[in-house]
């Protein structure tokens, strides 16, 4: 009996030291102060890709926040390009993503790389949460109407309307080279991008 | 059977209410303590020549050779961190020169939630003069009471390895010679 209290105990012990890090294992910053939305812990991933590594990416023409559109297509034969799909603006882990790329703009540019940043909010919407971030050097699409076209074409559109926190690298000939489907409440490591960056010379 | 059942929701909740994880409902206060926690050695000679550690292994603050240690929590990811970073640069540089704070004062950064790598581009992009450690687990960011970034905590070290906040904030502390005068004030230095 007294083994099945100690049994009980260490796990529940367990459970509860281990619990405040799964729920809360993001910061925030100051930038966004008390506009930041609580999320809570999501599923880590809600939706089924519809590309895969080796493929020709699906094109696509998208409103810029800067003003004007940008398409896929332009950097053909250019530019290799990273397109950061994140959940939506003003949530926890997406507000200190970009931020991030947003000091490594050499890293790309040594490897021939462009940026593209896409959620599923209006212009509006991101105009406001993005000049929380600084001038960004990379551009911000809407993928608002029709509502997650885009990101329902790579398969990473939430059921919830959001997208994922993905990660997908395109080479210069317009083919997938890399696709990271992150766990929703977790940032990517910037290192993992970085390192699929220089297989591509 | 039913003491056993009392003695172990007893034990159970002692020991919830006095575990770190769960106790961390917010920063440390002035006037309080740290929680318990150890960083790993820099690997950098001078960065441990900063710190004053020679052994190896891992080190608590109060190791740190000095009379006040200023802790910033940061995040590579944090607009306000990169925006403040010359400024912390600047705080370095004022401490140093001063004759009541150099070796006396020293700085440490916590990357919260950020790898090494994303530390190491933080403090090549800003060539922060101070050393910075990694928290990749958020481990050091939950004990430290969740708290935003930047934030910055400034412990007094006394005899023995005993230590107090003198100075627990969010945000920057603006004018550098005005926070190094409030620094030296609260910790008696002056």
């Amino acid at each position: 009996m007294r083994k099945i209290f100690v049994f009980g105990f260490l796990l529940v012990f367990a459970a509860v030291s281990f619990f405040p890090q799964v729920t809360q294992a993001q910061t925030k910053s100051e930038a966004f102060k008390d506009n930041i939305y609580e999320t809570g812990t999501l599923k880590p991933r809600d939706s089924v890709l519809k590309v895969k590594v080796g493929q020709k990416a699906p094109n696509f023409t998208l409103p810029a926040v800067a003003g004007g559109k940008v398409a896929l297509s332009q950097f053909h034969r250019k530019k290799n390009v990273v397109i950061s799909f994140v959940p939506a603006a003003w949530t926890p882990v997406c507000s200190d993503q970009w931020p991030g790329y947003n000091i490594v703009k050499d890293i790309f540019d040594a490897h021939d790389t462009m940026l593209l940043g896409i959620t599923v909010d209006n212009i509006p919407t991101l105009f406001a949460w993005t000049n929380q971030m600084g001038q960004l050097w990379f551009p911000i699409l809407s993928d608002f109407y029709p509502h997650g076209k885009v990101a329902q074409k790579y398969g990473v559109l939430r059921s919830d309307g959001t997208a994922e926190r993905a990660l997908f690298i395109i080479d210069k000939k317009g083919v997938i080279r890399y696709i990271d489907v992150h766990d929703i409440n977790k940032r990517p490591p910037l290192e993992n991008l970085v390192r699929e960056l220089e297989k591509l010379k | 059977m039913k003491r056993g059942f009392w003695l172990s929701l007893l034990v159970l909740s002692t020991l919830l209410l006095s575990s770190p994880a769960i106790m961390a409902a917010g920063p440390p206060p002035v006037g309080g303590t740290l929680p318990d926690f150890t960083l790993p050695l820099p690997e950098g000679s001078a960065e441990r020549d900063y710190l004053g550690l020679s052994s190896r292994g891992n080190f608590t603050v109060p190791d740190i050779k000095a009379k006040v240690v200023l802790i910033e929590i940061f995040s590579m990811y944090c607009p306000f961190c990169q925006k403040d970073a010359p400024n912390m640069n600047a705080f370095y540089e004022a401490v140093e020169k001063n004759p009541n704070s150099k070796g006396k004062i020293k700085i440490i950064g916590v990357g919260a939630g950020n790898s090494a790598y994303e530390v190491n581009v933080f403090r090549q992009r800003y060539t922060v003069p101070f050393p910075l450690f990694p928290d990749p687990d958020f481990t050091l960011h939950n004990l430290l009471g969740e708290t935003r970034t930047p934030y910055f905590i400034a412990v007094q070290i006394g005899e023995n390895k005993s230590h107090r906040v003198i100075y627990s904030k969010l945000g920057s502390f603006g004018d550098v010679n005005a926070f190094l005068e409030t620094i030296l004030k609260a910790s008696a230095m002056k």
